[in-house]
């Protein structure tokens, strides 16, 4: 009785799900029609994941040890910026970055220059970007990044603190500088520690991607509203866009598990 | 030039005797409402081994940590090895880097063995070669005793390992001072020997030491110096003879019934 209710008969639920929509996806002409159409946007949509992500891990660390830093001028700097990342909803962020501060900080960029060139004669290699020619690809990976390293900066944060304060002490006692204490000594243990965390986020990241579609960006979301206005078949084509993202998510979890598993079954680390 | 002189004057020791290693003047830290060390000034001599005791609370544990600056002093000067400790950060690390400490919760770096543990400053402080940093790290684990656990992680070693283990760490920077933070008080009663005994080969080979310690026999063996402190003050101060035998101060007097019955 107990192992039964242990089995994860979820995930077999999924499975079969999985199961009735891949059988309908090869015998049936709509469903092969809709996942041929949403793996248009599988590119993008895992593209724009990667990306973001990895810009969100090194502002997340940045703005991280900006949290814990003893300088006044650095710690309310990423301070604010995490407040204001946690008290905007995403997809509000997504639009500002997009509209307001990407063509803001272009055309800002661009009166400088023109400024300043003619003073150093060096008018010819002004960039001639405009605002309307970044693509709202970049503009997105660039919104997501910055919204997932307000959170990030949070999680590290934690990590760094949750090491004991005499690590670092036993450091700088060695007469090793904060820098060099924070990279061979808290971050290496801090950084175990927060890898099923990062790992979540990277879910969380798969998922938010689907923001993208509001503005234009063809990811497998706004291959499947496409799909759907001009077909009108809404059940099957936003059941295979769920059925597609949960597919991911749930592979991508068991993923996090298992590396979860395999840093607790090692005792070191622990301190 | 002469301004330069004038400077160097200022910070010069208060005394020109050339024994002296570590000079504290009028040593205060104050924690919010608690003043934790009031006006201590303490001279420890080249190669002498001074013994701090007290009831806990006393303020020993801080006085050892301004050394080094691990707490930074509210007011009073501290000169080590004749430099002046400043607030500037080289000044700092440098200063760090000719002190070594061992704490009582050992501290050892636990992601890295044994061997890295002892091998990390020496390259990253010392800038020592790889093949330098580990020939001194190991000369070091032999003199405390466990050259066979280097390989290991600080989590597969006993207390008492451990302990030994961060002393060889600190020794692998050639300090001129070695400072110990109650080492031996969060160690099971039969682990407490090895690691005296490393300390009492230390003080025997001419280290400077100054050791918080709750271990009278060892203070008793090994210490030139020992020194009383009790509500963030010195209060009395002299050789281990005198005053295991015959402290003079009353609170001296109520402290060693305690601690020795």
């Amino acid at each position: 009785m107990d192992r039964a209710a242990q089995w994860p008969w979820w995930l077999l639920i999924i499975v079969l799900f999985g199961v009735l929509i891949a059988w309908n996806a090869l015998t049936s002409e709509l469903y092969s029609a809709i996942f041929s159409r949403l793996l248009l946007g599988i590119g993008v949509t895992i593209f724009t994941t990667l990306v973001a992500y990895s810009l969100a891990i090194g502002i997340g660390l940045i703005a991280g040890l900006g949290r814990v830093s003893q300088n006044p001028i650095i710690f309310n700097v990423a301070t604010l910026y995490v407040q204001v990342i946690r008290g905007v909803p995403i997809l509000v962020q997504l639009l500002v970055i997009a509209f307001v501060i990407v063509p803001m900080v272009i055309d800002g960029a661009n009166a400088l220059g023109a400024v300043l060139a003619p003073a150093i004669g060096a008018e010819n290699f002004l960039s001639r970007t405009k605002p309307q020619d970044v693509p709202f690809l970049s503009r997105c990976i660039i919104a997501l990044a910055i919204a997932y390293g307000g959170f990030q900066a949070e999680t590290f944060r934690a990590g760094i603190q949750s090491i004991s304060k005499g690590q670092m002490e036993a450091a700088r006692s060695l007469g090793m500088s904060y820098l060099q204490a924070m990279r061979y000594i808290i971050l290496p243990q801090a950084i175990r520690r927060v890898l099923p965390p990062l790992g979540n986020d990277f879910i969380a990241m798969l998922k938010d991607s689907s923001l993208v579609s509001v503005l234009g960006v063809r990811d497998i979301t706004q291959e499947a509203r496409l799909y759907a206005s001009a077909s009108f078949r809404f059940l099957e084509t936003y059941t295979s866009l769920a059925f597609l993202y949960l597919a991911m998510t749930i592979v991508l979890s068991l993923v996090v598990k298992w590396v979860e598993n395999r840093l607790n079954s090692d005792g070191r680390g622990q301190g | 030039m002469k301004e330069a002189n004038q400077m160097k004057a200022m910070h010069a020791p208060p005394t020109d005797d050339p024994s002296a290693m570590i000079v504290i003047r009028n040593l205060v830290k104050q924690f919010n409402a608690l003043r934790a060390v009031d006006d201590v000034s303490l001279t420890v001599g080249r190669g002498k081994v001074t013994v701090i005791i007290g009831p806990s609370g006393s303020g020993k544990s801080t006085v050892l940590r301004c050394i080094n600056h691990l707490e930074v002093p509210t007011s009073g000067e501290i000169w080590v090895d004749g430099i002046h400790l400043t607030h500037d950060a080289k000044n700092i690390n440098a200063v760090r880097a000719e002190v070594g400490m061992v704490f009582q919760q050992f501290n050892l770096f636990p992601h890295l063995t044994v061997l890295q543990n002892v091998m990390l400053a020496q390259r990253v402080v010392r800038k020592r070669s790889e093949a330098e940093a580990r020939q001194i790290a190991m000369q070091q684990l032999t003199r405390v005793g466990i050259p066979e656990k280097a390989h290991s992680y600080p989590s597969q070693l006993s207390g008492g390992q451990q302990q030994r283990v961060a002393i060889a760490r600190a020794l692998a920077m050639n300090p001129k001072i070695m400072l110990f933070d109650e080492p031996t008080s969060a160690l099971d009663p039969e682990m407490i020997k090895e690691v005296l005994d490393v300390m009492l080969e230390l003080a025997r080979s001419g280290m400077t030491m100054v050791v918080v310690t709750h271990e009278m026999g060892f203070a008793r063996n090994a210490a030139d110096e020992i020194v009383f402190m009790d509500r963030g003050r010195i209060v009395e101060q002299g050789p281990p003879d005198e005053f295991f035998t015959n402290p003079r101060e009353e609170r001296a007097r109520a402290f060693l019934n305690q601690i020795l019955r």
